[in-house]
């Protein structure tokens, strides 16, 4: 208790500072520790033995050589393992009919993809354990693999016999239905009828392969009375409870600590087989056991992301007011369900309609089984495959009816003035301001000069062409209101947890359920608990990952961290004023109703008098002079759970330079303005922006898994599979509007997926927009050199070759409005032949 | 990652070294120089050979010096020394322009020149220029050292006139001094190999070529020289639309690998236009 002179003057406000993250230092000076820095007296080592074939019978397994092998102790195969296995868990039932294979860690008679494990070897080393996988002698009866998506569709081949089809569900949201909106069919007659435009587009969403740094690993030591599981994981909370359930294990008898974990990007979101083998060797053989994949298993093994073939149809008048949007899905699911992976692509029925007034809308999705790596949420997860579709639409929208391709869009889009807005697909956008962010980012990106300069080039039939790439985007962020979960068939809720521990000394400890591979958590959880209790950011420990420190979380993905666990930090903080009210009042001999709360200290109002958050909780500590009945503690947590879902939105826009001689495709200049609302620290919410752009872009130029015609994964290595450095991104115009969310009392909207959701769209949109007027219809994903050189190859340029820039003339489809075309499919066939011979010996 | 086990020398000798590989009966011997190629082949256990025989500790096999008209490069020096050498700056820049190409920094640190000519990967960046400059390769073997010219060395994918019993101990190249250069390379991302490269070197005389040479990379399985073309452009003038006609014919008869990155025919048009602009940015026209 102290009586100053001078009122205590509020310490700086921390939330809203740029401060660099303090779990860096320990990161970049070779502190960290990952799952495979760990090592346990007497650990064991495992080695997977992976199918070469895609799809095979397994009619033998010789594991005697590997077993005589030095060092060896256990050689596992799907038959020892046939009964406690289980079946890898599918928390996701989009809808009740959802057809799910059984999927056994290791493979018991069949393998579906190439990769998939099907034997496990023990041994005192991993040297002595990858060279006796070597010796298992396994023999297959190959069988024909399903790759094509559409065409596994049509169950000519059916991959598990006991599903009967290679179709896992139909899911449809429709507008008429759903008393959202008008039926789309009549809408698009209507449209036809009126003289209106109907475009329709087949467009295809490449593979993606997440690529996290750190491969995945485990170590998991079964000596104690618990089974401890160190995980690379996101989701240290949701794995115990998935893997307690599939493999029957007492939950209180496992706990799952996730180390440093080294980036997921929704890879690490899983529950993997090779996680159950090693929890199931260890128990079986009493010894602790690590795992940690190579890199050339992890690209064939850790789950995908996308994969689709998207059927869209818009309508609109022939002064650009859209008036249906029909949405028609392929998902491409590979050969198991993952465990979200089935309702990953459904997360589009929301986002379609993005930032526009639809009137009608249709969203019809098929989920389906190739004998390919199983997909799952990857950055974006749903969203990005959404406003990839819409906003191409918008474009080629724009071209068909010659309108600049912004104009369009705020032709459609919601205004500022009309939030909150309940959109087509049902959901309520709490706010936004779409003109405000698209005013800022045409001002820097110095739009009409690079139309003009567009213009030129066409006119000069310069080698280089230049295109202009728009994406205004939004997406739902925030996961999830657990009521919409539980409508949605998810398995579990959306809250997140989070408790505060006042330490006697005055430090204080922030456990978080939502736990951090990398992004930041531990500063910016630190300066919101600075500006709640007023304690000194360095005085605050984040404590997470380990289900005996952080007992309850929902973990991290979905943007959903700052939005759902910051509140519920915030929450707790909240709940430890409370607390200390009443003993403040105690303590300073004030009615409770006198004091108030700020800067870390409870004052007398109008007074000096004051106690302290440090003095307050060593008071709790000695529990000397309490208030009657109250317990000692000032400790408190909390559970949020979000009503809605926050929307970021921003708009984003790329110059885009083909090299007309070669395909080349620069990205030459990126400017993106989002709306994120309010920013707890910006260096690590522009940080944010940034890797999202990156992982976007990769997609829209780089990045695809590309299987051969036998179900190999021929980019299957890093020398194949593109992933840009920073050396292939130019200088990113990065800047923020706010208007802050409603959903929260931060006002925060969430940003870990905006850049890649938002980017992909706007680097394909301006390649086109760069080579429409030379007769380009469409460029695939990745807008490899050769495709876009085909593309050319096979174009008729528009009649009048300088066509407007800018205005979409010269871009109407050679093929008439309403030719489905594939875009990728056709462009890319070539590719699916395509070996490279050389590829196994080059490093 | 793991490869299989094996045995490791580090000779101090050329001698010692070609002891060690001709001693090893029906046992499998591979000779290491920088690792960056033969370590992840072991890795990915594309080979398992029973003995390992490290360069490293051979004095006299790095640097770079002058011999009469001759610039002699040492096998075991690293991409990086080649890429910021003076010596070579000044007589084969073509060498140094392709050196800077290489794969990302620590790579060029640990990377050796020898190492990439016998590793002999079509994609390889250092092949073209080596071709092209006129090169020739020493080789020491049991019976005493021999010299190749680069257009007999280079025999097919992943092969060369190196001997398993063999090393290659130094690269020697007549100089092309004040000879322009540019070795145009093609990758979807920056650190890549090749898609395809052309490498280009000229010798000027007023404004037009006096002389050029020029190779290709990644259009075959051996790095290729086009003679032909190198004639066509003697006397020609730097001009675009010169040099576009000389270079022409650049890809024919080339039968280029197909994959992800391009089949025949789109290398074949690369080569063209590649070829093109590394003739021009060679003379100084870009
Ligand atoms: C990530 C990465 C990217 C790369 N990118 C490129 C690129 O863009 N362009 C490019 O050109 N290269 C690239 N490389 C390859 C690099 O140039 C290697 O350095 C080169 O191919 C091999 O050189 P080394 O010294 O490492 O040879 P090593 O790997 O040690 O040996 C390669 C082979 O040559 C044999 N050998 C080596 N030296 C001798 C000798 N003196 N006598 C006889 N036999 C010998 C070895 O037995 C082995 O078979 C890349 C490598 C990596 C790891």
């Amino acid at each position: 208790m102290t009586t100053t002179e001078a009122r205590p003057s509020t310490p700086e406000k921390e939330v809203g500072k740029a401060r660099t993250r303090k779990e860096d230092q320990r990161l970049i000076t070779g502190r960290s520790r990952y799952t495979d820095s760990i090592s346990l007296t007497g650990m064991l080592h495992l080695a997977m033995v992976r199918s070469p074939f895609a799809h095979a019978r397994i009619t033998g397994i010789d594991v005697g050589a590997a077993k005589a092998a030095d060092g060896v102790i256990a050689v596992l195969t799907g038959a020892d393992l046939a009964d406690t296995q289980g079946s890898l868990p599918n928390a996701w039932p989009i809808v009740p009919e959802q057809k799910a294979p059984a999927h056994p860690s290791i493979a018991v008679d069949t393998v579906n993809f190439a990769g998939e494990v099907v034997a496990a070897v023990v041994a005192r080393t991993p040297q002595a354990a990858r060279d006796a996988a070597e010796l298992v002698d396994v023999d297959y009866d190959e069988l024909a693999p399903v790759l094509d998506l559409a065409e596994a569709a049509t169950d000519a081949t059916v991959i598990h016999p006991d599903l009967g089809t290679n179709v896992s569900a139909h899911f449809v949201f429709d507008s008429a239905q759903a008393g959202t909106g008008g039926d789309v069919d009549a809408a698009i007659e209507q449209t036809r009828a009126d003289g209106g435009v109907v475009v329709e587009r087949t467009l295809r969403q490449n593979r993606l392969i997440p690529a996290f740094m750190e491969p995945r690993s485990w170590v998991c030591d079964p000596t104690g009375d618990q089974i401890v599981l160190y995980a690379a994981t996101q989701i240290p909370h949701v794995l115990r409870v998935l893997l307690a359930l599939t493999l029957g294990i007492s939950e209180s008898k496992l706990r799952i600590i996730a180390p440093d974990v080294g980036g997921g990007f929704g890879g690490k979101l899983q529950v993997n087989p090779e996680e159950v083998i090693t929890l199931l060797a260890a128990t079986r053989l009493g010894k602790p056991v690590k795992y940690t994949e190579t890199r050339s298993e992890s690209m064939v093994a850790a789950h995908h992301g996308r994969d689709q073939i998207q059927k869209l149809t818009m309508s609109a008048t022939r002064d650009g007011k859209i008036t249906g949007f029909k949405v028609q899905l392929l998902a491409d699911m590979g050969a198991y369900l993952a465990v979200l992976g089935g309702g990953v692509p459904a997360l589009g029925a929301f986002m379609f309609n993005a930032i526009y007034k639809i009137p009608a809308y249709q969203f019809d999705l098929t989920t389906v089984f190739t004998n390919k790596t199983w997909t799952d949420a990857y950055r974006g997860a749903g969203r990005p495959e959404a406003t990839f579709g819409v906003e191409r639409m918008l474009d080629e929208l724009a071209a068909e009816l010659a309108m600049e391709p912004l104009e369009l869009r705020q032709l459609n889009w919601i205004k500022h003035e009309e939030f909150p807005f309940t959109t087509v697909s049902g959901l309520q956008y709490d706010s936004g301001n779409y003109e405000a962010a698209t005013a800022k980012a045409k001002e820097l990106f110095g739009y009409d000069e690079l139309r003009a300069e567009q213009q030129r080039r066409r006119e000069s039939g310069d080698p280089v062409q230049l295109g202009i790439g728009i994406s205004t985007f939004t997406e739902m962020c925030g996961l999830a209101p657990s009521r919409i979960l539980g409508a949605l068939a998810y398995a579990a809720g959306g809250w997140e947890a989070a408790s505060i521990r006042m330490l006697p000394t005055g430090k204080v400890e922030v456990v978080t359920g939502s736990t951090p591979h990398g992004q930041g958590h531990e500063t910016a959880w630190s300066q919101i608990v600075a500006d709640q209790l007023g304690v000194p950011f360095e005085d605050i420990e984040v404590l997470h990952g380990d289900t005996q420190i952080a007992p309850k979380g929902m973990d991290t993905y979905g943007s959903r961290s700052l939005v759902v666990g910051g509140q519920a930090v915030i929450n707790a903080a909240q709940k430890v004023i409370e607390k200390a009210k009443p003993l403040a009042a105690h303590l300073l001999e004030a009615s409770a109703d006198d004091l108030e709360f700020a800067g870390g200290k409870f004052t007398v109002k109008g007074t000096d008098t004051s106690i302290s958050m440090p003095e307050l909780a060593f008071a709790a500590f000695a529990a000397h002079n309490l208030p009657d009945g109250m317990e000692p503690s000032l400790d408190s947590e909390a559970t949020f759970d979000p009503v809605t879902f926050s929307f970021p939105h921003g708009t984003h826009l790329a110059a885009m330079e083909v090299d007309t001689e070669t395909g080349m495709v620069k990205l030459r200049k990126y400017v993106c303005v989002d709306d994120i609302g309010n920013v707890v620290n910006p260096l690590i919410a522009e940080g944010q922006v940034h890797g999202g752009l990156a992982q976007g872009i990769a997609q829209a130029m780089f990045e695809d898994a590309v299987f051969d015609e036998q179900g190999t994964l021929v980019s299957g290595s890093f020398v194949d599979y593109l992933v840009p450095s920073a050396a292939d991104l130019p200088h990113f115009d990065t800047a923020m509007t706010t208007t802050p969310s409603t959903t929260n009392t931060l006002g925060v909207k969430g940003v870990g997926e905006a850049g890649t959701i938002a980017s992909t769209p706007a680097i394909v949109n301006g390649a086109i927009d760069a080579v429409r007027h030379l007769g380009v219809a469409d460029l695939p994903m990745p807008l490899s050199p050769w495709a876009v050189w085909r593309a050319l190859q096979g174009a008729t340029p528009a009649s009048g070759s300088a066509a407007a820039a800018g205005t979409g003339l010269g871009g109407n489809d050679p093929g008439g409005t309403e030719s489905a075309r594939m875009g990728a499919g056709g462009v890319a066939d070539g590719r699916d032949s395509a070996s490279d011979k050389t590829e196994g010996d080059r490093a | 990652m793991i490869p299989a086990a094996f045995d490791y020398q580090a000779p101090a000798s050329v001698e010692e070294a070609l002891q060690l590989l001709s001693g090893g009966g029906d046992t499998e011997i591979k000779v290491l120089a920088g690792g960056q190629s033969l370590l992840p082949v072991l890795k990915m256990r594309l080979a398992a050979p029973d003995l390992v025989v490290d360069l490293a500790k051979i004095p006299g096999l790095t640097g770079i010096r002058e011999d009469g008209d001759r610039i002699v490069v040492g096998a075991m020096t690293t991409h990086h020394e080649v890429a910021n050498d003076p010596l070579v700056a000044e007589h084969l820049l073509l060498l140094q322009e392709a050196a800077k190409t290489v794969a990302d920094p620590q790579v060029r640190h640990r990377g050796t020149l020898g190492g990439a000519l016998v590793h002999a990967d079509p994609a390889g960046d250092l092949l073209a220029p080596v071709l092209a400059l006129d090169a020739e390769l020493v080789i020491s073997g049991a019976a005493g050292r021999r010299t190749v010219p680069a257009a007999e060395f280079f025999q097919g994918l992943f092969t060369t006139a190196v001997g398993e019993d063999e090393i290659l101990t130094e690269i020697r190249f007549p100089r092309h001094t004040g000879w322009g250069a540019r070795y145009e390379k093609f990758t979807r991302v920056v650190q890549q190999w090749s898609v395809v490269s052309v490498a280009a070197s000229v010798r000027m005389d007023g404004g037009a070529i006096a002389e050029a040479v020029v190779a290709l990379t990644n259009m075959g399985s051996t790095p290729i020289r086009a003679s032909s073309v190198e004639q066509a452009l003697a006397g020609c003038a730097a001009t675009a639309e010169a040099v576009g006609a000389a270079v022409a014919g650049v890809a024919e008869g080339t039968s280029p690998p197909a994959d992800l990155n391009g089949d025949a025919d789109y290398r074949r048009q690369l080569a063209v236009v590649l070829a093109r602009r590394a003739v021009l940015a060679a003379a100084g026209v870009s």
